[in-house]
């Protein structure tokens, strides 16, 4: 298994806006750990390219989703300074493969964060800002059929994002209980709380940090983390407009083009 | 709309009286009769009404059903349900429930609506509702279905009080003033494990515009919204099972928490 030719193929992948296949069609044992190098090597691929790191993402947030894939833990990927779509911008869909919004809680840090220790009120002391956000997703496997490692490898199928024009204090209120009502061109998708992303948004956001000091990395000041989905992700395609609109957050809207 | 003719509404009523009484649960009504539908189902619930007030029940408000687009594509309507409730029903914040009082019971967590001023349909908005409304509180609806294994239509359910066992509020009644009851998000727990949430939004959209819904509703049968009547305006989620040892707990941001404790016959 040649690493650098797995990353190779996924960034072609998104290149040409043209899926693969699993890469555990082919190496059958691919692990985890292994798909967080081949993630390392996309990301590193990118920034050498001229991408510049901006934050993270976390997916497989939710018990649901964990009992889906059949595993016990949430899962990360980079986000790039390209994916940020400016609240107001069109996703413009033929950018993406098979793009997908997620409504999310986006913390932007006021101060760098690793170490193996670190908790949920560790990540709120640290957190300048909260914004609600729309997270696009697009993997670069048909269908979106993969095993936890493809998804691993293919930078857990960051895409985009957007965030709100309205940040927030993340102090003097339960992110746990925050609202979220998702729609797609006016008509619900869902609705959810904060409790959703693995109990509460911050939570995750730990988590995210003592998993990367495992690998010896770490958040910096000014990056933006989005702590996981509040609900299932929808389908969007030209014509659509998706909105998230948070209690006390505010709310963010994305045109697809 | 059937043939439904008024002995045999009569007779379900019957039916599903005692099988409240003796927690027996009976075959779907559409058995009998496949064609039912949901106007037959309010027919039946009307006569059952009547019995249980006769009996000494008083009714403290209502409750809606099928606030879901879910739910409703899944008994293949496209609008609400609704029955009222009776106060001999309604529980407290931690009150013990007891699980033998119930055949087949399940609990979702709502919005509750509690009015100051009366609300007249037809043409009442949820507008109208935010100036009638006194405040929100925080509920836990137990429905129950008197048919046996929940196989129902929606005749069925609509004759069986829309499915409702009892209700559970807080104490609360917190103003609407700034409040945006569709953004009110919610946390249900079940042992102290999240099992789901929701946001005010769940419920047709808007509580507010569920309870204009049945004011609406009522109204061409000759029925208004007293002031005082709480409205219990649909489940924020899906809804979860209950056994004896359970402790179910949802939390509202701005309302606050509702506890129930789920015993068995021993305790």
């Amino acid at each position: 298994m040649n690493k650098t030719e797995l990353a190779e193929r996924l960034i072609r992948a998104a290149s040409d806006r043209v899926a693969t296949t699993p890469l555990t069609d082919d190496f059958p044992d691919l692990d985890v750990d292994t798909a967080y190098t081949i993630q390392d090597t996309v990301v590193e691929a990118r920034r050498a390219s001229g991408a510049v790191i901006v934050g993270a993402k976390l997916g497989l947030t939710s018990k649901a989703k964990q009992e889906q894939m059949n595993v016990d833990e949430p899962l990360y990927g980079w986000l790039s300074h390209d994916m940020h779509i400016d609240t107001g911008e069109p996703l413009v869909c033929d950018r993406f493969i098979q793009p997908r919004c997620e409504p999310e809680i986006a913390f932007l840090l006021g101060e760098d964060l690793s170490g193996p220790d670190v908790s949920a009120a560790r990540v709120i002391a640290a957190t300048q800002l909260v914004f609600p956000a729309i997270d696009v997703l697009d993997s670069r496997f048909a269908g979106y059929s993969f095993t936890l490692p493809d998804v691993v490898a293919d930078n857990s199928s960051c895409a985009g994002f957007i965030l709100g024009g309205q940040g927030s204090s993340p102090t003097n209120f339960d992110m746990r209980l925050t609202g979220c009502v998702f729609e797609k061109n006016g008509s619900l998708i869902a609705t959810a709380s904060g409790a959703a992303v693995l109990g509460h948004p911050a939570t995750s956001v730990a988590w995210l940090v003592r998993k990367l000091a495992e690998r010896g990395q770490g958040l910096t000041a000014g990056h933006i983390v989005l702590a996981g989905s509040m609900t299932e992700a929808v389908a969007v395609e030209p014509g659509d407009v998706v909105t998230a609109r948070f209690d006390r957050l505010g709310t963010v809207e994305i045109s697809c083009i | 709309m059937t043939s439904l003719d008024r002995q045999q509404a009569k007779n379900f009523a019957d039916a599903l009286y005692q099988a409240r009484r003796t927690r027996t649960p009976i075959d779907p009504l559409t058995e009998h009769l496949p064609d039912l539908g949901m106007e037959d189902g309010y027919a039946v619930q009307q006569l059952l009404v009547e019995r249980l007030v006769a009996d000494g029940e008083v009714i403290s408000g209502y409750k809606l059903g099928l606030t879901s687009a879910p739910m409703q594509r899944l008994l293949g309507v496209n609008q609400p349900d609704f029955s009222p409730v009776f106060a001999s029903t309604v529980h407290e914040d931690g009150a013990d429930i007891r699980v033998d009082a119930f055949i087949a019971p399940r609990v979702e967590a709502e919005i509750a609506v509690t009015l100051d001023a009366d609300l007249s349909g037809p043409h009442c908005a949820a507008a109208d509702v935010y100036q009638a409304t006194r405040g929100l509180t925080a509920a836990i609806e137990i429905v129950d279905s008197r048919i046996r294994d929940w196989k129902i239509t929606i005749a069925d359910t609509v004759a069986d009080l829309a499915s409702n066992g009892a209700i559970a509020l807080g104490s609360r009644v917190v103003p609407l003033d700034s409040l945006d009851p569709r953004l009110i998000g919610m946390v249900f727990t079940k042992n102290g494990d999240v099992v789901a949430t929701g946001a005010g939004a769940a419920a047709l959209g808007d509580p507010l515009a569920a309870v204009a819904w049945l004011a609406n509703t009522l109204a061409p049968l000759g029925a208004h919204l007293p002031a005082g009547s709480v409205i219990m305006t649909g489940a924020l989620h899906a809804m979860v099972p209950i056994q004896a040892g359970d402790t179910f707990r949802a939390e509202f941001d701005h309302l606050g928490p509702i506890t129930l404790k789920v015993v068995g016959e021993e305790e």
